[in-house]
């Protein structure tokens, strides 16, 4: 029996990857082969799919990428073998793009079958659980801390802390939740987690709970990942028929039960308070900190609220250790960072690298500049409340303190690229009026303030009062920074004043695509 | 996609049956309503309400705060077009521009022979190949108005 891969994450297929399997197991029966397909989660090197990979003496080869139509000429070439085709790859291990990063948590990501429980034992999975389950719950949580490993969230707290937190807080109940509320534009880096080892968030959720005594957790995902949800809820089921989730987890006399919620579209609900009101049924309205979710979160009871990146991290150091994990990254930012290149770049994907790289080196190595051709002009990072960068930050290393001393941040690790089409002037005001969009609507700054500013950039793009304008949407951002209780306000100002400072001129021209409209509300 | 085909008052009572004990139920359940119906209808608001022991100011204020609950009728298939920042980067203004044309609707809108609505929507997390359109629930990639209007066609 051949064995095929194929992908089967939403960038594969939104690329045609259902039809490339289908050709492939077409053409192989009328050939009379004896083909097996196997449906891999992605590698990540989006600009290569569909990829299509083969087995030969024990190692992997790549095509890439493939359309259906360019089927048949493979197998005309002598496909599925190593031959001479111009999709041909080469070896797995020889190709740059992903030999040159540090694969920990995407280590099975496009390797193994999603939904696999064997896969994913063979490599490597579960023997995190495993340690953990002989460990007492200081000792986990101790584990976690010596790791050095921070909220990849965007927040970047200490998972060790927040983890002590709800650890030494009595409680009849506790709870451990999973944000996937994944909302930012240019990341995809929890989707494609859950998508291609939705086994490793099963599992750091499950040594959260060992760790903090929680009996009960949840899966906050986003609607907008219709496929996440199918395999998480086949992963979910396979856990539970394996005694990995449920009562007694692997006889150990502890019980952790896991539900999935599904969020209906709204961006605050990522924001962790937020994210808890929704889960209890109600309107995503951000709640004040104190108290902390951490002593009072989810039905008032002690919670851990962590990204999906960091608890799958968790079982990357628990059945490493953490002097594993903590030897990978720079400063206080440790282990890896899972960079997700988008927007205008030719060789867009994941990369998961050590912390400390620079932004240039991953926008221009990996990713290869402008899918245009066209320069680049501008790098959003850490999504839709991220900095635009110039070209004078771009020798910045991706590590927390280094981008929060530019005036940006890494947030969740999206790099969203720019080329020199990009009007500056319309991505301050995108930003204002994704806030009015997407604002909870509690802080009046954030509210109103929002629209207000979607009317002043108007007003500046008209070439109305240019610099008594520039000064008064400075006081507003000023107002949102220091009047809103979250991110979502208190952010907003970052890309509307980077994009102000890095480009000005583009604010002192009118718009160039005319007047921008409506707010979409 | 939606059935829209069963009785409403008996998709709402089963659902309110299905979901009435479970904590923070009320987002499920509004799902589940919305799967069968396509839409939360006015009248199942009190039933709703009643089930779950909240008011129904609390039912109306959560099905208004999320975009994904509509409380009127919907097209066949919901059509979202992508409107942040990494797929306007690579020409979603342009796009979204052709698809309002193209379907003779705005955001919000249903065409008139009821088979589509559209909406925006705020990342897909298809980011490396954008722009990025989902219909119904499959998502597509590097899409301009001709493999828009190819979509389309298809459907």
């Amino acid at each position: 029996m051949i064995r095929i891969f194929v992908p089967i994450d939403t960038t594969a297929c939104a690329l045609g990857a259902d039809a490339v399997a289908a050709e492939v197991a077409l053409l192989a029966n009328n050939r009379g082969m004896a083909v097996e397909i196997i449906r891999t989660g992605s590698r990540g090197a989006f600009w290569l799919e569909p990829m299509v990979e083969i087995e030969a003496d024990g190692n992997r080869y790549a095509f890439g990428p493939v359309s259906p139509g360019d089927v048949a000429g493979l197998f005309g070439a002598g496909f599925p073998g190593i031959c001479q085709h111009p999709l041909f790859l080469g070896k797995l291990t020889d190709i740059e793009w992903l030999a040159r990063q540090d694969r920990l948590t995407f280590k099975r990501a496009g390797v193994t079958d999603p939904l696999s429980l064997d896969d994913y034992r063979q490599n490597g999975g579960y023997e995190g659980l495993n340690n953990a389950l002989a460990m007492s719950p200081a000792d986990i949580v101790a584990a976690v801390t010596e790791s050095g490993l921070r909220g990849r969230g965007g927040a970047a707290f200490p998972t060790g802390i927040k983890w002590l937190t709800v650890l030494n807080t009595p409680a009849d109940q506790k709870y451990v939740t999973a944000n996937a509320d994944e909302g930012d534009s240019g990341t995809f880096a929890d989707r494609l987690l859950m998508e291609a080892d939705p086994f490793q968030l099963l599992e750091g959720m499950t040594i959260c709970a060992m760790a903090v005594g929680a009996t009960e957790g949840f899966i906050y995902l986003r609607s907008e990942y219709p496929k996440a949800l199918q395999v998480l809820k086949q992963a979910v089921a396979t856990a539970e028929a394996a005694n990995l989730l449920g009562n007694n987890i692997g006889g150990s006399g502890r019980d952790f039960h896991l539900q999935i919620r599904v969020g209906a579209g709204a961006y605050i609900c990522g924001e962790e308070t937020s994210m808890l009101e929704s889960l209890e049924g109600k309107r995503g309205l951000v709640r004040f900190k104190p108290p902390l979710p951490a002593i009072e979160g989810l039905f008032g009871k002690p919670t851990v609220v962590n990204n999906v990146l960091t608890l799958a991290a968790v079982s990357t150091v628990l059945a490493k250790g953490a002097a594993y994990y903590q030897a990978y990254g720079s400063g206080r930012s440790r282990g890896t960072l899972s960079v997700q290149l988008a927007g205008n770049i030719r060789r867009g994907g994941l990369v998961e690298v050590p912390f400390g790289a620079s932004l240039r080196g991953l926008v221009e190595d990996f990713g290869g500049g402008t899918a245009s051709g066209r320069p680049l002009r501008a790098i959003q990072v850490g999504g839709p409340l991220g900095a635009y960068l110039p070209e004078s930050q771009w020798d910045t290393p991706l590590d927390y303190e280094a981008f929060s001393a530019v005036g940006a941040m890494l947030g969740h690790g999206g790099i969203v690229v720019f080329d020199d089409s990009v009007d500056m002037l319309e991505q301050a005001r995108f930003a204002m009026e994704f806030c009015a969009v997407e604002s909870c609507g509690k802080c009046t700054p954030c509210r109103i303030g929002s629209v207000r500013g979607v009317e002043l950039i108007d007003k500046i793009g008209n070439n109305e009062n240019i610099s008594g304008n520039l000064e008064l949407l400075e006081e507003l951002c000023e107002t949102l920074d220091a009047g809103s209780l979250c991110a979502m306000g208190g952010l907003t100002p970052m890309p509307v004043r980077s994009a102000v400072k890095h480009f000005p001129q583009d604010f002192k021209r009118g718009l160039k695509n005319g007047p921008g409209g409506q707010i979409n509300v | 996609m939606h059935s829209s085909s069963g009785d409403p008052a008996a998709i709402v009572a089963s659902a309110v049956r299905k979901f009435a004990d479970i904590p923070g139920g009320l987002l499920p359940l509004l799902h589940e309503i919305q799967a069968g119906l396509g839409f939360i209808p006015f009248d199942g608001v009190a039933a709703i309400a009643s089930g779950m022991g909240l008011s129904r100011a609390e039912v109306h204020g959560v099905i208004s705060f999320y975009h994904d609950f509509h409380d009127q009728p919907r097209g066949q298939k919901t059509i979202h077009v992508c409107r942040a920042e990494a797929c306007q980067a690579m020409g979603s203004r342009k796009l979204e521009a052709h698809v309002k044309t193209r379907l003779g609707i705005d955001y919000g809108g249903t065409t008139k022979d009821g088979r589509f609505s559209l909406e925006p929507v705020y990342c897909l997390g298809n980011c490396a190949c954008s722009p990025s359109i989902r219909i119904g629930d499959d998502v597509f990639a590097r899409v301009d108005a001709d493999r828009f209007d190819e979509l389309l066609g298809g459907l």
